[in-house]
């Protein structure tokens, strides 16, 4: 009789891992679908089927489609609807990580101010003629450096031992503040030009994706994904709240300043090559919560998978709002995003 | 018929664990004393019940045990290990320490709360014999048909035996519980106390936990520590220790303590007299 109960419990939570992972695999389908999508439209449509014999050819399959598709398949869409993917996946991830470690689903990387101080780095190589470096390399330089700069605060005050999420949280927004009018100054004190530059740098886009900013990108949050994984149990122990995890023995001061220092560069390295994107990172792990709770071992690849997915339709749509011009993808996500923001705050949770 | 994991326990002799020890103790807050020269040893096997009024030191006593506050002076001692920064996660994984929050606001199912208590050795797959380990003790507490509940639906006192079931699937040599009974009904209470008490003599636990109810301490507890404004004021057995005059040094209540048939004291408070 007893071993029974153990058994039907044992089943019940297979069958709740099992539908978890069809919950996962569905949005994998759903992103490559996106991902086709977004190969295919461009200035020239291309159907669906050449895109993928396109693809199939490019990674050395037999099959053969004319060499233009295939160059702008391999040579001018593909990069950028990878990069869609990665960084769509890494805000989706940041924003996880980050909503996890200060127990709260209003933050993200971008909440934080990490964001703004990569745009005011950006910003300030711009203004200053990129220090005579070549400028496709400076501006993510200063980006990334101002970036890790705003972390690095963070950091200082997540290693203080009485310091609380809440503390944090605040100190992010003051953060946000301090680099948002510092870049309204850099933007104020430039010629009208420079200031124009500024702001499509701030509108973020894909459309600097290279082979080269992809790899690494793509290095970058992989292998940020494998380490979070590592620390998948503490990590979801600590949404028990602090003082529990403690207990459990997790080292809080630790674990805080590793998962920062990950979601501090990958954000550093997305938001250099592509600038500044929002939203995705507030809402994607908020829907991926709703879906498979926070277990992390599925939360977390799946606020992956929900920010690639959310990119890439964003990706999509830039380019077919106004036919043949590219719209700027980081007005666009937030246009995508709003409603979905509006729909966490307004449905009633559990 | 048993589960696993009772069975083999039931055949292993009981553990050999060592006693721990506190010396000299210090502990404070700016100029707040919360430990004042505290000194105990505790044996494996027994359940030690911390009494005192409110804001005396009981968690503080708790947390400092387990480094999760620093002290002033004095030494904690488990075997050969002494309590240092250093070797903070390695002693902590010696206990199983229950604080006194028990709300939980997570998107989790119970058997996965209590699984937590044992997330060293969690992989990417939850193995069989760990979800049938945390539903054994799950079904050793009553609450096996819990077990796939969302804990955003349970009440306060299930929450609290849940959080009781993820302090033993630590598998602790220390218990440590703060108030574990506070949410508790009545049947809850002794389903808890009684478990406690049976595990720390068939596991050797040192067990060490604080109370309020100081029937239930008399009923359960070996031995009870009786904290007074950051100092132990009393060390011993209920039967000693639990007097009119004691309670009444303590809480400035008026009480009889009696004896029932078992020769366990039970203590009847008195309805202060209208000023």
């Amino acid at each position: 009789m007893l071993s029974d109960v153990v058994q039907q419990a044992v089943e019940a939570q297979r069958k709740s891992e099992k539908r978890r992972g069809m919950i996962f695999t569905s949005f994998g389908a759903l992103l490559a679908a996106y991902f086709i999508l977004d190969i295919m439209t461009g200035p020239s449509m291309i159907d669906a089927s050449s895109v993928i014999y396109a693809l199939l050819e490019w990674v050395g399959l037999p099959f053969q489609v004319d060499a233009s598709t295939q160059v702008i398949v391999s040579n001018l869409r593909l990069p950028i609807a990878l990069m869609a993917i990665f960084v769509g996946g890494s805000l989706g991830m940041g924003g996880a990580e980050m909503q996890t470690l200060l127990n709260n689903s209003m933050a993200s990387p971008y909440t934080l101010g990490m964001a703004a101080a990569a745009g005011f780095g950006a910003a300030l190589m711009l203004y200053t003629g990129s220090l005579g470096i070549d400028s496709n390399l400076a501006v993510p330089i200063g980006a990334f450096v101002f970036c890790m700069i705003s972390a690095c605060f963070l950091f200082a005050l997540a290693s203080v031992r009485h310091i609380g999420s809440g503390q944090l949280i605040l100190a992010g927004i003051a953060l946000l503040f301090l680099f948002q009018s510092l870049l309204s100054l850099v933007q104020f004190v430039s010629s009208p030009e420079l200031s124009q530059q500024i702001l499509f740098w701030l509108f973020g886009s894909l459309s600097k994706a290279t082979w080269t900013n992809l790899a690494i990108t793509a290095t970058v949050v992989m292998v940020s994904l494998f380490l979070l994984l590592q620390d998948s149990w503490k990590l979801t122990a600590l949404k028990l709240g602090e003082e529990r995890a403690k207990s459990l023995g997790v080292n809080i001061v630790k674990l805080r300043l590793k998962t920062l220092l990950i979601v501090a560069v990958m954000t550093a390295t997305v938001t250099s090559f592509v600038g500044i994107i929002g939203f995705i990172g507030i809402v994607s792990p908020n829907i991926a919560k709703i879906l498979v709770g926070e277990d992390q071992r599925f939360f977390l690849p799946l606020s992956f998978l929900i920010g690639a997915f959310l990119l890439s339709t964003a990706s999509v749509l830039s380019k077919v709002i106004v036919p043949g011009a590219l719209f700027p993808i980081g007005i666009v996500t937030a246009i995508i995003g709003v409603p979905f923001f509006f729909w966490l705050i307004i449905a009633k949770r559990r | 018929m048993f589960e696993v994991s009772q069975l083999s326990q039931a055949h292993d002799s009981v553990p050999q664990r060592n006693q721990l020890q506190v010396n000299n103790l210090n502990v404070r807050l700016g100029d707040l004393v919360l430990a004042r020269d505290i000194s105990f040893q505790l044996q494996p096997g027994q359940v030690n019940v911390i009494l005192g009024p409110n804001g005396t030191g009981k968690s503080t006593l708790l947390k400092t045990l387990f480094g999760d506050i620093k002290t002033v002076s004095g030494e904690i001692q488990y075997g050969n290990n002494v309590l240092s920064g250093k070797s903070l996660i390695e002693w902590r994984t010696k206990f199983g320490y229950m604080p006194q929050d028990i709300h939980l606001d997570v998107n989790m199912t119970v058997i996965e709360v209590v699984l937590l208590g044992r997330l060293d050795a969690l992989s990417m797959r939850i193995e069989t014999k760990m979800l049938q380990e945390a539903l054994s003790i799950l079904k050793s507490i009553g609450l096996e048909h819990l077990a796939s509940r969302d804990v955003r639906t349970l009440s306060g006192g299930q929450c609290q035996m849940i959080l009781f079931a993820q302090a033993l699937m630590r598998c602790p040599e220390i218990l440590m519980l703060d108030e574990p009974v506070s949410a508790l009904d009545l049947h809850y209470q002794h389903v808890l106390l009684n478990h406690l008490v049976t595990q720390t003599k068939k596991q050797n636990y040192t067990t060490l936990m604080v109370l309020h109810d100081l029937n239930l301490a008399a009923q359960y507890a070996d031995n009870l520590l009786i904290l007074k404004q950051g100092e132990l004021r009393a060390f011993g057995s209920p039967k000693e220790l639990l007097t009119s005059e004691l309670i009444h040094e303590l809480y400035h209540v008026e009480a009889d303590v009696l004896t029932d048939e078992n020769g366990t004291p039970f203590v009847r408070t008195r309805r202060p007299s209208a000023a």
